[in-house]
């Protein structure tokens, strides 16, 4: 019983369905862990002293305290570990880019070979649900005070979250008639199971935040109101970045051609994929071109895919500069897309009915740097062709939308029409705080939930005198030690 | 969760429901528009705010059957809730007295046209009201639209009720007749593109309120984009009302007929799953 096995080496790889198989299936693409495979992989760490690992991760988990217990095979104590500074593993455990977070400050990241951090966290947080192990907090008392969340993505959640569990009472108002944002209406059931989602939205419901769907802010009520005759005290605005950009080409409002937003919400959010049992439909294309290459261009390529279409992924640039995560564009590539790269776009064609037929491109090759330090793709002389298509989806990113901000008096803006707040999410206007995409443009899941968070101990400080830890040093860190790494952010451009 | 607190047929093929969302209607104005959804598996649909009490905290709601999504909602009953019903969306009309206004309405445009005609009227406004339909048994809420009116005049295709023929006709005597400041036009397509063919010789603007196909209606999809003076608008957010004499109405119509195909499909999975025979 004693004997132990010698640490192995390699990670523990995950077990996927088969490429040919969820190729045309919508079920989630990499199966989990097993217990067994769990133990395995969290005995590879070596719990470091300085566990630079914790560093990279935007909201500092206690990633070798979680790790040690996996190993003792304490799974539910593991998730309330991560639980302590992180409200959604099951959702982070997938989404997160662990190779340029966590898992690029693992030690063993040197080696090629980092803990599969995100793997673990993922299992454990899987294990705590489908066990029902999940542990309520108990019932804070209320301060008497009132806080209310604009948009139900990961930044307004967490505030939510931790909000409730300061004492307020807590409101959330959502657009649509879903909770979760992105992770409801962008990122495909294939690689976040919206019961997931549904999940951890209930356990804050549970604690007592209060959901309001099918409120528009900015329509339904304005912030002012809210702070005024509805009685709030603070608002967080957690509104995303929800506005297509389209290429400005001649053509793109022929039938067929959407936005990756659009292309996205109908078959996530509306569940277009199982029309006609959901009445929402969406255009099958036989022959379908994503132009992009960022994470939102591979979830609509492989559910185009999915779709039955044969995908293509036009991009401008080399494979190399493709923002999407490695993972992501190897999954679409095992599936299936296409990738068409160093290719651009300069005119959509249509038929007679107005609906795509083809897309006119141009070839590219890399040029001098430009100001991202990235080479600039150039035109190649004579190299216009057409790809055929009848189904075009933009994906080169998204922008600010205006329609909550216009409505805002005293909310000041950047020139791209993002919120102006401080690290702590406050903003310009009098107990108005925001956080997560509208304020540094699209970034990832944790960095949201992050400032969702900021906010939160912000929002506390003001209204109640309540000082934020003034100690910087994560919690899982030697008390004399501090993070020494520059803030990571996705690049949004494409 | 918004309860319907009345449901009837006010013509074949055509409901008005009376609706409790109070937050809705302390908020809304004559032009704007709402989502409304049926139920969970249901599609998002853009109805017009086509009444609205303040004091009752009510919306009213007038739409034709013509596929799932109206054929679902004309199945609640009163008591019923939808499962989402969100706004008020959209522009508001920009209501001035501008002198003499003509409205034009097109069968079920009747309804999204009176608050417009009657916020108009209480503005000071000379109301001319055109009320069209394909014949006397469709026309509904005349006397509503007549009761904001200085004058209403009823055009049928088969003349049983007014007069026989299009309600481009009498457009086109009035504007030749008096001094028009603005046209209103809503309706089908071809009724509100011919009611601008109609104006534009006279150079008298004319507003339209576009029904393009709409999904989140606050900005986020773009899949309501519109050309408009050969610029892209989005219908949801910088519309419903646009003018009509700069709209490319073909576009418009090609946009509307996209899923052609699969509404067919989800109407008759939805006649069968009522146990029609097909
Ligand atoms: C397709 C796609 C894939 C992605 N994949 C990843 C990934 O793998 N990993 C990762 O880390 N990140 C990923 N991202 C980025 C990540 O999802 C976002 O950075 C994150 O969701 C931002 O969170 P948020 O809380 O700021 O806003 P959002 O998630 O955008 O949520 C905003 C919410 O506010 C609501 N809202 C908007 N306006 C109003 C209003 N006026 N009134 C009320 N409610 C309103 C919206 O409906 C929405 O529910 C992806 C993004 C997309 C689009
Ligand atoms: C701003 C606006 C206000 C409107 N106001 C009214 C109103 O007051 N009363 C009324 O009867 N109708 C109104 N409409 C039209 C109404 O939305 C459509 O009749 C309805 O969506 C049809 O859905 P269906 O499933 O019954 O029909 P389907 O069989 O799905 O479609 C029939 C036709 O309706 C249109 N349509 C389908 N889906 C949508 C959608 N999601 N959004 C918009 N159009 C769609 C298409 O042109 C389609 O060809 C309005 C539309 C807009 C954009
Ligand atoms: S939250 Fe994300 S970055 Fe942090 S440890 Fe978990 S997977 Fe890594
Ligand atoms: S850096 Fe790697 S090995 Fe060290 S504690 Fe973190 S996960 Fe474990
Ligand atoms: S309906 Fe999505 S932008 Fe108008």
């Amino acid at each position: 019983m004693n004997e132990k096995k010698p640490r192995r080496k390699d990670r523990v790889p995950m077990p996927e369905q088969d490429p040919k198989v969820r190729a045309t299936n919508f079920k989630e693409v990499p199966l989990g862990y097993t217990p067994e495979m769990a133990m395995e992989e969290a005995e590879r760490c070596v719990q470091c002293k300085v566990p630079s690992c914790v560093c990279g991760c935007p909201v500092n988990v206690h990633i070798p305290a979680f790790i040690k217990l996996v190993a003792e095979g304490k799974f539910a104590e593991a998730a309330r570990e991560i639980k302590k500074t992180n409200a959604l593993p099951a959702i982070c455990g997938r989404v997160c880019p662990q190779e340029v977070q966590c898992e690029e400050q693992c030690v063993f990241n040197k080696m090629g070979r980092p803990i599969a951090i995100g793997r673990l966290e993922r299992f454990v947080a899987d294990y705590e649900r489908n066990n029902d192990l999940i542990e309520y907090p108990a019932q804070v008392e209320k301060n008497g005070k009132k806080v209310a969340i604009v948009g139900a993505g990961p930044s307004g959640l967490t505030a939510a979250g931790d909000l409730e569990q300061y004492g307020y009472e807590v409101t959330i108002f959502e657009a649509f008639h879903k909770p979760g944002g992105v992770l409801m209406y962008g990122i495909p059931e294939f690689r976040l199971p919206k019961d997931i989602v549904e999940k951890e939205v209930d356990y804050l419901v549970h604690m007592g935040v209060e959901l309001k769907l099918n409120e528009i802010v900015g329509k339904t009520v304005t912030i002012d109101e809210l702070l005024g005759e509805r009685g709030y005290d603070a608002v967080f605005i957690g509104v995303g970045a929800g506005l297509p950009k389209f290429l400005g080409i001649p053509g793109e409002n022929f039938g067929g051609v959407y936005s990756a937003n659009e292309y996205l919400t109908r078959s996530n959010l509306m569940k277009a994929y199982l029309f006609p049992e959901y009445d929402t439909p969406i255009v099958k294309g036989k022959n379908v071109c994503v132009v992009g290459g960022g994470n939102v261009a591979m979830d609509a390529a492989r559910t185009a895919l999915r779709l039955g279409g044969n995908v293509s992924i036009v991009y401008r640039r080399a494979r190399e500069q493709m923002p999407a995560r490695q993972e992501e564009i190897h999954h679409a590539e095992e599936e299936g897309v296409k990738l068409c790269l160093l290719t651009n776009p300069v005119e959509i064609l249509g038929n007679e009915d107005n609906m795509v037929n083809g897309l006119k491109c141009v070839k590219m090759e890399l040029g001098e740097p430009d100001e991202s330090g990235r080479s600039r793709p150039v035109v190649i002389p004579d190299s216009e062709h057409v790809i055929v298509a009848d189904l075009f989806i933009n994906s080169i990113g998204a922008g600010a939308n205006p329609l909550l901000t216009l409505s805002t008096p005293g909310l000041e803006l950047n020139k791209w029409g993002y919120i102006e707040a401080d690290e702590w999410g406050k903003t310009s206007k009098d107990k108005v705080w925001a956080g997560g995409d509208i304020v540094t443009g699209m970034a990832t899941v944790i960095e949201a939930m992050g400032a969702g968070k900021n906010a939160a101990m912000d929002i506390h400080e003001k209204l109640m005198g309540i000082m934020k830890p003034t100690d910087t040093s994560p919690e899982a860190l030697p008390d004399d030690m501090e993070c020494q790494l520059p803030p990571k952010r996705q690049d949004p451009t494409t | 969760m918004s309860q319907i607190l009345s449901m009837r047929e006010l013509v074949p093929t055509i409901y008005e429901a009376v609706v409790k969302a109070p937050e809705i209607a302390k908020k809304a104005k004559a032009g704007e528009f709402l989502v409304v959804m049926p139920d969970e598996k249901g599609e998002r649909i853009p109805l017009t705010i086509a009444d609205f009490d303040r004091d009752e905290g009510t919306i009213t709601i007038v739409f034709m059957t013509i596929g799932t999504s109206t054929y679902k909602l004309a199945d609640m009953k009163a008591g019923d809730s939808y499962y989402a019903f969100v706004g008020p969306l959209g522009h508001s009309s920009e209501i001035e007295n501008y002198g003499t206004v003509i409205m034009v309405a097109g069968g079920v445009g009747t309804a999204p046209i009176y608050p417009i005609a009657r916020a108009l009227k209480e503005a000071g406004n000379k109301v001319i009201s055109i009320q069209g339909s394909r014949s006397k048994e469709l026309l509904f809420w005349e006397d509503r639209l007549a009761s904001v009116s200085d004058e209403h005049i009823i055009m049928t295709d088969d003349g049983t009720a007014g007069r026989k023929g299009l309600v481009t006709e009498p457009l086109k005597e009035i504007l030749e007749r008096e001094e028009v400041a603005q046209v209103y036009a809503i309706g089908p397509v071809p009724m509100m593109k011919f009611s601008s063919l109609t104006s534009k010789p006279f150079g008298v603007k004319t507003i339209v309120s576009l029904n393009s196909i709409m999904i989140d209606a606050t900005g986020m999809c773009g899949g309501c984009r519109v050309n408009i003076g050969n610029e892209t608008k989005f219908t949801c957010v910088d519309g419903p009302e646009f003018d009509g004499h700069l709209v490319d109405w073909n576009l418009l119509m090609s946009r509307q007929k996209i899923y052609t195909h699969e509404e067919k499909c989800s109407f008759d999975l939805y006649l069968e799953n009522k146990g029609v025979k097909l």
